[in-house]
């Protein structure tokens, strides 16, 4: 068994008062009227220096030049919306580390795989972060739908009244049936974590194998369902922030974001267990399996990435590239920062078969790539919501920790919960011997 | 040179690596193992140098890339620009992102090529070359281990009886 160490429990504790307060000054620093955001922007105008200060100042005479007050009202939302995205890019992104375990978890139940039983504790440790993760990313959305921020603009009746592409949509993007299927979305996911999860635990206790073979046939009847629910809610959560645009392959993309960051986790929770002495039967061929899952998704993603871009590039019609022409424009260093975050460092760092094995040289690329997937999150949600008034400030440093402060600290206490090792999953011998 | 060579015949690759084991334990040198198909960690066991191929694979790949930079610029900005979707080709950069496909394909046809040649020529495979392998059984089911001696022959039998071996024979090797 293993016992959530004090230092941690500390540890996890402090980042969440510390991501508290971040959040906590990001929400009192942002204006409440339209004069207060003029105020804002005007200081930042003057000084500050750094990235954003040019921007800044580009944008300054631009802003002067029409002086109307749709601009200033708009202006006015973008910064109300800064701490809500912060903390909404945060939030989503621990959510979607554990969804994106548990998908993993999924193929490797319904592929019976050999070499990850000896895993199955870590990750079903991690899908424990789904039931507060999904709760507070849906109370998020409902805060949205009763219009406490301007994250969504197809929820503000007043917004869609004067837009015919999205009264069109509004038989599809309205808040109710929105709230619907986010909770179906959840309902399904979380169902089955804890069922899976029960299963998982019965056959350790059980004489044959028949928890084994129901936890196979849910996993598989649960991949379709998660791989439909998965790219719908992509369009949801995601997409719904720039209600004009849309692109066909955007669940996917999420999907990949979400697999390669959960992989990672995966690996990093396990290298750091095993650190500690837990998982003795762990060795690096598990790691190795891990880091070259973490390359190759990284590889996906960049794939998925570019084939998403080159086709709006390619096709240049106009509401579908503006997408991108924000992104460029605005968020020129995050935006290319993150390819090679999660591209380039994976792929130099991970490619030789040796380093794969090498658990620091695991971690430390897998901080790059977490840190890659959250700038990626960062760019779908922020473009839309915050526009060019984005930092990477005290409110969205202070999500962050937050929630990986209450990540560390419900995963680690759900670890706690069984003994790290399943002891009758037919597989655990194969998983015990194997080697790459 | 004539030499004297061992060859012990195995007709499972489980056999075989417990045998490889063995024999490597008891210091004799292997020559050769020939096997119908790949055994995973043969080259491990035998003591082998591991592969230099990954390296040359990615020097190639550079190649490639390099190739397919140079290939497009040439094609699609020196020497018959046009203007495709209403991008006109009058810059390299600017139409980058039309020339990532054809980058990665190149990478790839490049890196596997070209790997797939030099495993031939380090290999000494060409075509019309006489076949090394001393039996043809080892083309089908049969593994076939090949040990030179350095001292006594019969001690060296029996061990390699004792690994498990289906068939041993002495072979002068020209």
């Amino acid at each position: 068994m293993y016992t959530f160490s004090n230092r941690l429990k500390m540890g996890s504790i402090i980042l969440m008062a510390l991501g508290l307060l971040g959040l906590g000054v990001g929400f009192v620093s942002a204006p409440s009227t339209v004069e207060e955001a003029k105020a804002m922007v005007a200081t930042q105008d003057d000084g500050h220096g750094g990235d954003h200060g040019e921007e800044a100042a580009h944008a300054a005479p631009a802003e002067e030049a029409h002086h109307d007050d749709a601009h200033d009202e708009h202006l006015l939302h973008q910064l109300q919306n800064r701490p809500w995205s912060a903390l909404y890019v945060a939030a989503f992104f621990f959510f979607m580390i554990a969804l994106g375990v548990l998908a993993f978890y999924a193929v490797q139940r319904a592929s019976q795989a050999g070499w990850s039983p000896l895993l199955f504790r870590v990750m079903e440790g991690i899908t424990a972060y789904l039931v507060p993760g999904g709760i507070i990313v849906f109370v998020i959305l409902v805060l949205s739908v009763l219009h406490m921020n301007h994250m969504f603009p197809w929820m503000d009746a007043e917004v869609v009244a004067h837009d015919e592409l999205l009264q069109n949509k509004s038989g599809y993007l309205n808040p109710t049936f929105f709230l619907i299927r986010a909770a179906i979305f959840l309902g399904g996911w979380i169902f089955y974590r804890e069922y899976s999860r029960k299963l998982s635990l019965a056959q350790d206790n059980s004489d044959d194998n028949r928890n084994f073979i129901k936890n196979f046939r849910w996993s598989a009847g649960f991949l379709v369902f998660y791989l439909i629910t998965e790219s719908i809610m992509s369009w949801d959560w995601i997409m719904s922030v720039d209600p004009h645009w849309f692109s066909t392959l955007f669940g996917w993309y999420v999907f990949a974001s979400m697999f390669v960051s959960g992989i990672t986790v995966i690996a990093m929770i396990s290298i750091y267990l095993k650190s500690k002495g837990y998982l003795p039967d762990v060795n690096d061929n598990h790691i190795h399996d891990l880091a070259k899952f973490m390359f190759a998704f990284s590889i996906f993603w960049t794939y998925l990435w570019f084939g998403q871009f080159m086709l709006i590039w390619y096709a240049n019609i106009p509401e579908e590239v503006t997408y991108f022409v924000t992104r460029i424009e605005d968020f020129k260093l995050a935006y290319f920062g993150m390819l090679a975050m999660n591209f380039i460092f994976p792929l130099l760092l991970l490619m030789n078969s040796d380093y794969k094995r090498i658990n620091w040289f695991v971690i430390m690329t897998g901080i790059v790539i977490l840190c890659g997937h959250y700038m990626d999150v960062f760019n779908m949600i922020m473009p839309a919501t915050v526009g060019d008034q984005w930092s990477i400030g005290i409110p969205e440093i202070g999500g962050v920790l937050f929630f990986a402060g209450l990540f560390i600290y419900w995963v680690f206490t759900a670890l706690t919960k069984a003994p790290l090792q399943p002891t009758r999953n037919p597989y655990i011998e194969e998983s015990r011997q194997f080697h790459y | 040179m004539a030499s004297k060579v061992i060859h012990a015949y195995y007709n499972d690759d489980d056999i075989l690596m417990q045998a490889v084991k063995k024999v490597k334990a008891a210091r004799h040198h292997i020559e050769e193992v020939y096997c119908p198909f790949p055994v995973h960690g043969l080259d491990k066991a035998m003591g082998l140098a591991p592969t230099r191929i990954a390296i040359t694979s990615f020097m190639y790949g550079c190649l490639g890339l390099i190739v397919s930079i140079v290939m497009m610029n040439y094609i699609m900005i020196q020497d018959w620009p046009q203007d495709i979707g209403g991008k006109p080709s009058f810059s390299y950069i600017e139409n980058m992102p039309a020339f990532v496909p054809i980058m990665f394909e190149m990478t790839v046809f490049f890196a596997a090529h070209l790997m797939v040649i030099t495993f031939y020529l380090r290999s000494r495979l060409w075509p019309f070359k006489k076949a090394e392998n001393p039996d043809p059984r080892t083309t089908d089911d049969l593994f076939v281990m090949e040990i030179e001696p350095h001292d006594s022959v019969e001690n060296l039998k029996d061990l390699l009886a004792s690994t498990g071996a289906i068939e041993i024979k002495s072979i002068e090797k020209e």
